[in-house]
Formats: C-alpha cells, structure tokens, sequence
C-alpha cells in the first residue's frame, strides 16, 4: 500500500508546483513530477511481490509472474511524456524570446 | 470491409511523412496531398454508412490478435457519423487553408501538424482500446498545442502555453484513470472492461467506478470545455489560424471531450444517475455561463469560442438528459454545431485576412464588400441560433422536448432562455461587423479569394439542408449506441 501512497504524495508535489509557482520553468518541473507519479503508478501495478520475469518455460507453468503489460504500457507513456515535455519547453524558449522573462505574471496579453 | 478500417490512421499518417519528404520539389505539393488525402478519407467515412446499418459493428483485429488480449479497431453508428463529421469539416478546413495559410511561412509543417491531428481524431473515434485512446488522445493534442502557436507571436505562445499546461494535466488523469481500470480489471479493451463491470461478483466495482467516473469526467471535461475547466479555450481557439481555430471548435473539442466522455461513461463504465445528474449540472452551468461570458467580449474570434463552450453545454444536456430523444438531440447537435461553428470561425479568418483586424469595434458595413462572407455567416449565425429552416432549430428542438420528457422542465426553459441570449450576441457581431455604415480604412477591403469563399459556400449549404440528417438512419442507429449503455460489450465479444 505504501508505495501508491508515495506515488499519490508525488503527483500531489507536482500539482502544487504547477498551481503555485510563477516561473514558467518551475511549472514544467512540476508537469513532469506529475508524470512520474502516474508513471510509477502504472509500474507498480504490474509489480508482483516476489514474482519472476514473465517468461512460461512449460505450457502450464503456474509460478508467480510479474505483469508483463504495464511495463510495456508505461514506456509508451514516457515517450509521449517526452514528446510534451519537449513541446512544453520548446514553447517555454519562444516565450522567452518574445517576452524577455519566464515570469508567469508577466504573461497578460490575454484577458476578457 | 472491416480490413479498411486501419486506413482512417494509415492514410493521413502516412500523407503527413510523404509531404515531409516531397515538400521541397513544389510548392503546391503540400496542398494537393494534404486535400487529395482528406478527400480520399471523407468518401471512405461516407462508405461505411450502409456497413454499419442496423446497429452493426465492424472489428478489426491489429495483428490478428483476439479481442481482449490485442488491440481492437472498432466502428459503429456512432464512429461513422463522428467520422463523416470529423473527415468533412477536415476537407473544407483543408481546401480553405490554401488560401489562408499564405499569410504565414512554412505551411508544409502546418500541412504535417494538421495531418497528424487528424490521425489523433480518426483514431479515437475507432480505437477499441482505452489506452489506445490515451495515446490518440495525445497525439491529438500535441499537435493541436503546436498549431494553436503557429504563429508564434506574443498571444499564441501564452494561449499554447496555458492550453498545454491545463490540458496536459488533463491527459495525465486520464492516465491515471485508464490504469486504475486495469489494475481492477486487469484489460484494456473497452468491451471486456464493460463486461468485467458488469458481471462483477466481489461488489468491488461500484467504489471503483465512482472514483475512475471522477477523474474522467474531469479528464475529458477539460478538453471539452465544459464550464468549470474552459479557461484555456477563449484564449487558445481565438489565437490559433482561422482553419485551425474551426477544427478545434468544430471538431476537436467534440471528439477528444464529448465522444470519449459519452465512449467511457456509457458503453464502458455504465452510466448511473448522479454521474448523470453531474454532467447535466456541468451541461446546464456551461450553456449560461458560456452565453453570458460572450456577450460582453469585442474580438470576433473570443465571441465565437465563448459560443463554443456555451453550445458544448447544450449538447451535454442533450446526451445526458437520458431518454431517446434528447441523446438523438445531442448527437444531432453536437454535428451541426460541428458545421456551423466551423463555418463561422471560417468567416471570422475571411474578415481578419480582408480587413487585418478582429476588434469588433474596428469594423463596421463590410456587407457590401464581402457579400459572400456576410451571407455565409448570417446561415451560420441564424442556424446556431436556432431558426426554424437550419439545422441547428432541429437539434435543439430535440434536446427540449428530450429534457422536457424526462422531468427537467426548468432546464428546457433554462435553454430556451439561452437561446435568446444567443441571438443577442450573434445580432451584436452582425450589426458591429457587417451592418451600418462603412468605417474609415475599410474602403478597399476585398472578397476573400476563391478557395476561401468555396469552403465557406459548401458549409453553408450544409446548414441549410442539415435538417435531413435526421431522416436518415444513422443518427438514430448512433444515438441508440450511446442509449443500449453497456450492451455495447455483449456486440462485440460475440
């Protein structure tokens, strides 16, 4: 129970950094805290205590395996993890050179 | 014919490498590809009409794979009508974009980013796989938060910037959800969950799906705009190019949000009545808010996406109003709010391009100038009112007599109030803009060109004659797919 607990704690942390922090830097910090959580979350569900790789040497091999998918579940997701983080900073260095400044506050051409 | 299914993601992801590939030989080598290959789509979706008649199902199995254990391509009556919409709109946004994206430098890489946004939506319409869905999902947005800063000026990187923060969020609780479901279900396919749901014996179900309901609701609630979650959308929807802008309203916003919320919630989790009494809150909080949020507003484009959020209301209204003819209602609208809206945000980049501004106050008695333009808006504008003739009085008719029907009179007459509302902001863009006098500086505005006006006409056209839709089977083969609930998994796992 206590490591989705922990994981719970660690997209908690990266939610209050996106709500809470001004610089833009900090909240992409704080978007990718999220997805760790979530990404530990989807290894630990396929986590088996004391199980073994999921190779079947017999037909019926009754041993305890660890779940195979949510490993291959989470690699896609880390990859479309990157894929944002890379667009979210991408963006981050564009505004950077229109506006001068990472200040959240100082974004405030769009209101109404 | 279910082989041709994978095509809805092959071709268009497939276009989008062939035109990084051969851009540099031509310059209309972009153009051409990009619409031959919305076209090819659009004749393909209208194909598998008469497939899916009588509420049949086509599967394809991606690598022969059984059901629950490889990935499944599903399409039904309600796939079709969302793919005949999403392909359609698509087209025209397509061919208006020859035209418009002049204005702007590398319109290959557009071509590219439109493209793959397209494969993200044709593969959540037919995707049969929740985590398939995630992955469409995000392929989808990615491209979309690209697009909405395409031109990289000062307002679309802030509006990209808040979309993707508040929508990237969004997709990791989907996320989470997705997996939450696994570990209690231990499957992905959609079908098998709604089954496992159903026959579960242990009652651990219920809590589970309480909780999994929560997070998708505001999952899928963020990226269709639906009140509490919309403050990214009348920053991103205006900033975004004109084609792009009436993608995002017109279709993205209905498939990543209303059709995956109405997927999970009712052929996968089972509907219940407080999540239905959630999401007519949520429906009816956001028809008022977005109404009244849009009559105050001075730029064009930000009126038209305030409008979106408050017709994304009535269409949750529509399908979560439970009974037949209000889901037949939702579906019908959540089309021709598909049409319209499109249509006018296609008009909003008609004026921008001639007249170099959207500030309402800046404009005034184009009608002369652009006749074209003001006809096609003045359709869009009396349908997403709702008068009689055009499509948009008919679905809201249903949506009425659909919430009327199941005990919900306040909110029928909360819509019909709404509706009022609507008008009055749409007859304060057409006085602002197109009627009166000519302002000063506008004397040599000119007709949009060709492309333009023919995506506009044909748009046009199809609200006017919207109203047939719903003679003909499909809307109700589709609605009856959202009513059967959960039946949906006994059709498929046959």
């Amino acid at each position: 129970m206590l490591p989705y607990v922990f994981c719970i704690i660690l997209i908690g942390i990266g939610l209050y950094t996106v709500l809470t922090k001004k610089n833009l830097l900090k909240i992409v910090i704080g978007f990718c805290l999220i997805e760790y959580g979530v990404n530990l979350f989807i290894v630990m569900v396929g986590y088996r205590w004391n199980g073994l790789p999921p190779i079947m040497l017999t037909p019926d091999d009754k041993t305890l395996f660890v779940d195979p998918i949510p490993q291959a579940l989470v690699l896609t997701a880390i990859v479309i993890g990157l894929a944002t983080t890379a667009v979210l900073l991408a963006i981050v260095i564009r505004v950077y050179k229109r506006y001068g400044t990472l200040d959240l506050t100082e974004l405030k051409r769009l209101k109404g | 014919m279910s082989n041709l299914i994978c095509l809805f993601v092959v071709i268009p992801l497939f276009t989008a490498f062939l035109i990084g590939i051969l851009y540099k030989l031509h310059n209309s080598v972009a153009d051409t590809l990009t619409n031959v290959c919305i076209f090819a789509l659009t004749c393909l979706s209208v194909l598998f009409v008469s497939q899916v008649a009588g509420n049949n199902a086509l599967v394809y199995k991606i690598g022969g794979w059984i059901p629950p254990f490889g990935i499944v391509f599903v399409v039904d009556s309600l796939s079709v009508l969302m793919l005949i919409l999403v392909n359609t709109v698509s087209l025209f946004a397509a061919i208006y974009s020859i035209s418009y994206m002049n204005r702007y430098t590398s319109k290959p890489y557009y071509y590219i980013l439109f493209l793959l946004m397209l494969v993200g939506m044709n593969g959540i319409i037919i995707t049969g796989d929740l985590f398939n869905l995630f992955v469409f999902i995000e392929i989808a947005s990615i491209s979309s938060y690209a697009l909405v800063s395409f031109g990289i000026q000062h307002e679309e990187l802030e509006a990209s910037f808040k979309y993707m923060v508040i929508g990237e969020i969004a997709s990791t609780f989907i996320l989470f959800a997705i997996i939450l479901l696994y570990a209690w279900g231990g499957s992905l396919n959609m079908a098998d969950i709604a089954f496992r749901i159903n026959g579960d014996s242990l009652g651990t179900a219920n809590s589970m799906v309480k909780f999994v309901s929560v997070l998708f609701i505001f999952g899928f609630g963020v990226k269709a705009a639906i009140v509490p979650f919309h403050a990214w959308l009348p920053d991103a929807h205006p900033s975004a190019p004109a084609p792009i802008s009436s993608m995002l309203s017109g279709v993205l916003i209905k498939v990543l949000g209303i059709y995956a919320l109405t997927r999970v919630l009712y052929s996968v989790l089972g509907i219940t009545f407080v999540i239905q009494n959630v999401l007519l809150t949520l429906g009816a909080i956001s028809m008022v808010a977005g109404a009244l949020l849009a009559l105050p507003q001075i730029d064009f484009k930000r009126m038209l996406a305030y409008s979106s959020i408050s017709q994304v209301g009535y269409i949750i209204l529509g399908i979560a109003s439970g009974n037949f003819i209000g889901i037949t209602g939702g579906l019908f609208h959540l089309v021709n709010h598909g049409v319209f809206k499109s249509l006018l945000f296609m008009d909003a980049g008609a004026v921008e391009f001639s007249t170099k501004t959207r500030k309402l106050n800046e404009l005034g008695g184009i009608s002369e100038k652009m006749p074209i333009t003001h006809g096609s808006f003045l359709t869009g504008a009396l349908s997403i009112v709702g008068m009689p003739p055009f499509n948009g009085f008919w679905s809201k008719l249903l949506i009425i007599i659909g919430l009327a029907q199941s005990n919900h009179t306040g909110l029928a007459l909360l819509a019909i109030c709404i509706a009022v509302v609507t008008l009055a902001y749409y007859l304060k863009i057409e006085r602002s803009v197109f009627w009166g006098k000519l302002k000063e500086g506008l004397e040599f505005v000119k007709e949009a060109p060709f492309s333009m006006c023919f995506s506009m006409i044909m748009l046009a056209i199809i609200c006017f004659i919207g109203g047939l839709l719903y003679f003909h089977p499909i809307l109700k083969d589709a609605a009856q797919v959202v009513h059967q609930g959960t039946a949906y998994a006994n059709h498929l796992l046959k």
